[in-house]
């Protein structure tokens, strides 16, 4: 086949647009590398850019603008065989920055063509981000007050594995093409070119000019060395393939007796590093060995290391519904900080509530019977208070009993951590209740 | 009986695996984050991808364009993410890119509370895309919906090649539950037609009565072309009125006159109720505990649990909804599915209870409601 070019639909840019002569180049080098019209994707963005995906008979994808790179990657990470090129003008730059510098640090094997004219062609001639300061274009004053940017530097800052400039009149633009396109990892070319839909009219710019420009820009030094490594996709497939394929998640059976029927909600009051939210795991675990229904919610700040832990448990002998606490058997009050969040809570305990307080903690009155712990006198660290108190409930055969919360441990640890957390628990309300 | 203990969102992604999903790409957002934790920990080892974008318009686009290579893709979010995700939603269903998209719903507006539920994206999932076409919205109650409604959110995508959402909460995505994995009820998966090979190939035509055009993936060995623009069948910019009024049309069609093949919901009846309350995601479970509590006295009053929220299933409604006088909504926002239900239902008496503090709608607010109007 000598050309990929679309029969039925010739190329409509203005005459003298550059992007015409771009995409003769491209359709050359695309035959050149010998590549079929199945295993190209021509992805584009919104603009006069934008209706390359038209003029190709390869396989088109047209997006949104600034977004062409996203549909991009997801295309190579799905069919890593295809050649996928991206178009866009300076326009998709700008607002798909954060793809285009994503792309770069990923050196996922796509190559973008940065069809860079200076302006928003289609929407009238307003300044882009790469529009000289000096320029007449359709944003006012404004195009004054905001730098260009130089994407090379910026692609190879980001880590681009291969960036270069272009003219479009620069006779070797098929070659730079080529070199681009067959390059294992992300391309970028940033092509330099004339709108006179919009831009020339009031703006002095020449092939020449371009040319001249071009050559002054600064050089982008050792970048390819920098920033030379395995291709993304390659490298991503190669991590997945050491991993291990995750177990499927446990079954338990019910190999114990809850020491109650109906529904016990517990809450566990305390503050970060205490284990609270492990705790209340272990006794959803000791709930669903003994074929309760178990639910837990959890509440802690988003710095997770200072400040509140809270944990609500529900264990029920049937389908727990409504996952909410409306009336606590029992309370376990480890730090201020969690009983500062459920005072309420705690002043309208009944009677035949149970509070497990460690010592020293303040309580707002209530009717509750108060069991008070002192962890610190049996030299029981922080972290492990909250599983010492299930241990303390299921001593008394509330909730839960011993066989459970060993099932429990059991299910939540390996071996030894399974021993040294049995052996804690047991010699922790040998001495407690005593 | 064996239990299972996990979170909800973990229920997702293992619900999302079994309907085939092979590629996720997400951004991390409470109370979302641990869907993608679990998508990176099943899909790499088994041969699926797994992305973090650089942003939310990234994760969807990378989804997206995957999902045009043949790919079963998910992402998953939170109000904010999905305000970002807004334009590529808007393409997906015009450009009919088949999707699942979780909202793992926070409280609101904006920033809001990352670790407070909240119902109130209900309208705005639906009405978010520009061009106002129809969405379909699935609200997990459970963690066994978050399981099994996720199987039945691929289909759907598959199917109707359109964007589906599942309308999660925290309060049903991050709450650690038992689940009988043995005992669910998973509809036999389903995956996209396929063109057939004899025939040239339009990607956005339809055969027949089909409202579904046939897909071929990019990259095969057929040419196929996708646009966010205006198309006509063989995707090609249109300006032609009765090219593009045809493909409106059946966009809005293909959706609202299937809603009966997907009205999932659940009931519970109570004889010489008249009452009935109507409720979605985790406020049905008060809703649950409310009429039970109330089922041996007067007033008594039967639940419609709705689980298809998108295309309003509204037969469904007028049918259950038919032999009694009043109805009560309760949602987790100031007021907005229950604007669905007055349209239905212009003859009974609404009595709305909403909530939007960050805390669950307790059932004695619903009895209140229940008893006292
Ligand atoms: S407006 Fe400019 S970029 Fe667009 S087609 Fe015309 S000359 Fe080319």
């Amino acid at each position: 086949m000598d050309s990929l070019l679309n029969g039925s639909r010739p190329p409509v840019f203005c005459p003298g647009c550059s992007h015409d002569q771009v995409l003769h180049a491209l359709d050359q080098a695309l035959v050149a590398m010998g590549l079929s019209a199945e295993e190209v994707v021509m992805v584009s963005d919104i603009g006069c850019s934008g209706l390359f995906d038209t003029f190709f008979n390869t396989h088109a994808f047209h997006g949104l603008h600034g977004r062409a790179l996203t549909y991009a990657t997801g295309i190579k990470m799905a069919r890593p065989d295809l050649k996928v090129i991206v178009t866009m003008g300076d326009g998709g730059l700008g607002i798909g920055g954060a793809h285009v510098l994503s792309t770069c640090r990923k050196n996922i094997d796509l190559t973008l063509l940065v069809l860079n004219n200076f302006n928003y062609g289609m929407t009238g001639g307003q300044c882009s981000s790469t529009t000289p300061q000096d320029a007449q274009v359709g944003s006012g004053f404004l195009n004054r007050l905001e730098k260009p940017m130089d994407i090379c530097q910026v692609a190879a800052a980001a880590g681009a594995g291969y960036v270069s400039r272009l003219s479009t009149y620069d006779k070797g633009i098929v070659e730079g093409l080529k070199e681009a396109i067959a390059f294992d990892g992300f391309s970028l070319l940033d092509i330099w070119g004339l709108c006179p839909g919009r831009y020339t009219r009031r703006n002095k710019l020449t092939p020449r000019s371009i040319e001249a420009d071009l050559a002054i820009l600064p050089d982008l030094g050792d970048y390819r060395t920098r920033n030379a490594r395995e291709e993304y996709g390659r490298a991503y497939r190669q991590e997945a393939a050491r991993l291990q394929p995750v177990s499927k998640p446990a079954r338990i059976e019910a190999t114990c007796t809850p020491p109650q029927a109906g529904r016990s909600e517990v809450v566990v009051l305390g503050s970060a590093g205490q284990r609270i939210i492990t705790a209340g795991e272990l006794l959803c675990l000791a709930g669903a060995s003994a074929g309760c229904h178990t639910a837990q919610k959890s509440d802690y700040p988003i710095t997770v290391m200072r400040g509140h832990s809270v944990t609500e448990i529900i264990l029920s002998d049937v389908e727990i519904e409504y996952t909410g606490i409306e009336n606590p058997s029992v309370v376990i009050a480890l730090a201020p900080e969690g009983v500062s969040r459920r005072k309420k809570m705690i002043a309208a305990l009944p009677p035949e509530a149970w509070v497990i307080k460690a010592s020293g903690i303040d309580l707002p009155p209530s009717a509750a019977t108060i069991i008070e712990v002192d962890f610190k006198a049996e030299k029981i660290k922080s972290q492990d208070w909250a599983l010492v108190s299930l241990a303390v409930l299921a001593k008394q055969n509330r909730v839960l009993n011993m066989d459970m919360l060993k099932a429990a441990l059991q299910l939540r640890f390996r071996k030894a951590e399974y021993e040294t957390a049995l052996a804690m628990v047991e010699k922790a309300v040998e001495s407690l209740c005593r | 009986m064996a239990l299972t203990l996990m979170e909800g969102n973990e229920a997702i992604g293992w619900g999302a695996v079994a309907a085939g999903c092979n590629f996720f790409a997400g951004y991390p957002i409470t109370p979302a984050t641990t869907i993608y934790n679990t998508m990176l920990k099943l899909l790499p080892p088994q041969g699926g991808v797994c992305l973090q974008g650089e942003d939310e318009i990234a994760s969807i686009g990378f989804c997206l364009g995957a999902a045009m290579s043949g790919m079963k893709t998910m992402t998953a979010t939170s109000g904010p993410g999905i305000s970002l995700y807004s334009e590529q939603i808007s393409f997906a269903i015009g450009s009919e890119i088949p999707i699942v998209i979780v909202d793992v719903q926070r409280l609101g507006p904006s920033t809001g509370s990352a670790t407070k539920g909240a119902d109130g994206d209900i309208q705005f999932l639906q009405w978010g895309n520009s061009g106002g076409f129809p969405v379909i919205v699935l609200a997990p109650v459970d963690i066994r919906d978050c399981f099994v409604l996720t199987v039945h959110a691929f289909n759907l995508a598959e199917q109707y090649r359109c964007p589906v959402f599942l309308a999660a909460n925290k309060e049903v995505s991050m709450t650690r539950e038992t689940i009988d994995l043995d005992r669910l009820n998973l509809p036999p998966v389903m995956d996209r037609k396929t063109a057939d090979a004899a025939q040239p190939f339009m990607p956005f035509g339809v055969k027949n009565d089909s409202l579904v055009p046939d897909f071929l993936p990019i990259g095969g060995g057929r040419l196929v072309r996708q646009t966010s623009s205006t198309h006509g069948p063989d995707g090609y910019i249109t300006t032609d009125p009765g090219q593009i009024a045809d493909m409106q049309k059946r966009l809005d069609d293909k959706l609202k006159k299937s809603v009966p093949a997907f009205t999932y919901y659940d009931e519970y009846l109570v004889p010489d109720a008249d009452t009935l309350v109507i409720a979605y995601g985790v406020t049905a479970r008060a809703a649950m505990t409310a009429v039970k509590n109330l089922q041996s006295g007067t007033p008594k009053a039967s639940l419609l649990i709705l689980k298809t929220l998108w295309p309003v299933p509204e037969q469904l409604i007028r049918e259950k909804a038919a032999a009694y006088k009043r109805v009560v909504m309760a949602e987790m926002n100031l007021g907005q599915y229950v604007r669905e239900i007055q349209r239905l239902l212009p003859d009974k008496k609404i009595d709305f209870l909403g909530q939007m503090n960050g805390e669950l709608i307790k059932p004695g607010q619903i009895q209140e409601v229940i008893i006292h109007g």
